[in-house]
């Protein structure tokens, strides 16, 4: 889909998979499902993933593992959602969290 | 709701996916938690060649092994229960833990537990090295070989260990050029049969430097590295820029060891192993007698090693309820004996020093 996404691989094949559509700040992209929301977005060429609570720095993801939290934004209005462990889903709504998020009372 | 387990093995990585299958195989009800949606822990990610040794996985690729566990599991599942997706998040006392699902919190009563919790990567201090496009080596392998995503187009690798430079073969295997490998020691710390691999396709190695800063605002637009001296401080007008979308740190693996720490086990700091670990026998028995440790959370080491204490821990693990067994014996003097030879000459000395200050505090050595 971009040029990010791996075409040929003298070692690995990467299986046909479904395509589906997710919004990242209001605008459609496409990825594939099941794969994790970051890769989606990195593939996309979005790495922006959030801004830091305090001095407003972009962060992007770290381990990809689900461990440093480097990638939490929210998805379908749940904050702190760790990205980089999150399936994509068709007709997900994927949002940058400004600091700790915020929930409504 | 809550489980009950002879042997509870908490990580299915290649030690506690050996471990679970050894005890589950000698005859002990055993459950596998792992929090990640599938078991195989980073063999899943590792496309390369594994060097093993004559009777184990020599020349076989990680993702096989990882392929070859998960077969081995399969095999005594009238025994032993995994669950994917679903993290051990604490000790109590009297042998019972909590598991944590996307459905549900349940509780775990067991006889021995078996932790191998694995390892967490490293970082490296320098300016702006929180911007996007800066990752741990283990985020690539698993962007690029699990998920079929370049980190990007240009990567400037850190750390020339064996991650750093196998990930650098890996990443150009993918197609992304990598603009330069940075090593602060004055010589390469991997194996030399990597380090040619990466020279031969001309990778530019700089030995003797370190990363002063990541430059970009939004993303790593590049990079300022700088010579060091032999006290590894920057050596001023020597700065070096050098252009990349993304940076890779392959700076070490530290053990996850909060699980030990909430058990009450006795830690302790070597260096070579890569900080605190539980102490424990040549059994993998820690401090706390119910309590085993196999794989990088004794000690960063590699996958094959892991394998085989796992075996040993798996063994121990169910004679802590079924008592003595010969055959149990068997596969621990048979582990045993193929750490021995794979830690042996000059590569596995770090290794064996570390090993040995362990075993030294437990009064084995």
């Amino acid at each position: 889909m971009t040029s990010l996404r791996i075409e040929h691989h003298p070692v690995l094949n990467f299986p046909e998979r479904k395509i589906v559509n997710f919004y990242f700040e209001g605008k459609q992209y496409q990825g594939y499902e099941g794969e994790p929301v970051a890769a989606a977005l990195h593939a996309a060429g979005i790495r922006t993933l959030r801004r830091s609570p305090q001095k407003d720095r972009a962060r992007g993801f770290f381990c990809a593992i689900g461990r440093c939290s480097s990638c939490i934004m929210e998805i379908d209005g749940q904050i702190n959602t760790m990205t980089c462990i999150t399936p994509l889903a068709e007709g997900m709504h994927v949002k940058m969290q400004k600091g700790h998020g915020h929930i409504e009372p | 709701m809550s489980r009950n387990t002879e042997v509870f093995v908490i990580g299915g990585g290649p030690a506690g996916l050996s471990a679970a299958h050894v005890a589950a195989k000698l005859g002990a009800t055993t459950l596998l938690v792992d929090d990640s949606a599938r078991v195989g822990g980073q063999l899943i990610k590792q496309t390369h060649r594994f060097f093993g040794s004559s009777n184990r996985d020599a020349g076989i690729r990680g993702i096989t092994i990882a392929d070859k566990l998960q077969q081995d599991v399969k095999e005594v599942s009238d025994r032993l229960t995994v669950l994917e997706n679903t993290a051990a998040v604490g000790f109590y006392h009297n042998k019972e833990a909590g598991i944590l699902s996307q459905k549900a919190y349940e509780r775990v009563t067991y006889q021995t537990a078996i932790v191998c919790t694995g390892a967490t990567e490293n970082s490296l201090t320098f300016e702006n090295n929180d911007l996007p496009g800066i990752y741990g080596a283990g985020g690539v392998q698993t962007l690029m070989n699990v998920h079929g995503i370049k980190p990007g187009q240009k990567i400037l690798m850190i750390g020339s260990g064996n991650i750093g430079l196998i990930v650098s073969y890996q990443l150009i295997q993918a197609g992304v050029e990598v603009v330069g490998l940075v090593e602060g020691m004055p010589t390469i710390g991997g194996y030399l049969v990597h380090a040619s691999k990466i020279r031969r396709l001309g990778v530019p190695i700089y030995t003797s430097h370190t990363i002063l800063k990541a430059l970009g605002t939004e993303g790593v637009e590049g990079a300022i590295l700088s010579r060091v001296d032999e006290k590894f401080q920057p050596v001023p007008n020597t700065e070096l820029e050098i252009k990349c979308d993304c940076i890779c740190l392959a700076v070490g693996l530290t053990p996850l060891i909060d699980l030990f720490q909430q058990a009450q086990c006795r830690m302790v700091h070597v260096g070579e192993l890569g900080g605190l670990v539980p102490l424990h026998d040549s059994s993998m028995r820690t401090t706390n007698p119910e309590i085993f440790v196999a794989g990088d959370a004794s000690g960063i080491e590699e996958a094959t090693t892991a394998i085989l204490a796992g075996r040993i821990a798996g063994a121990r693990a169910y004679e802590a309820t079924h008592g003595k067994s010969a055959q149990a014996e068997a596969i621990v003097a048979e582990a045993r004996e193929e750490l021995r030879t794979l830690r042996s000459g000059s590569t596995g000395e770090r290794i064996r020093w570390g090993r040995e200050r362990v075993l030294k505090e437990v009064g084995e050595c």
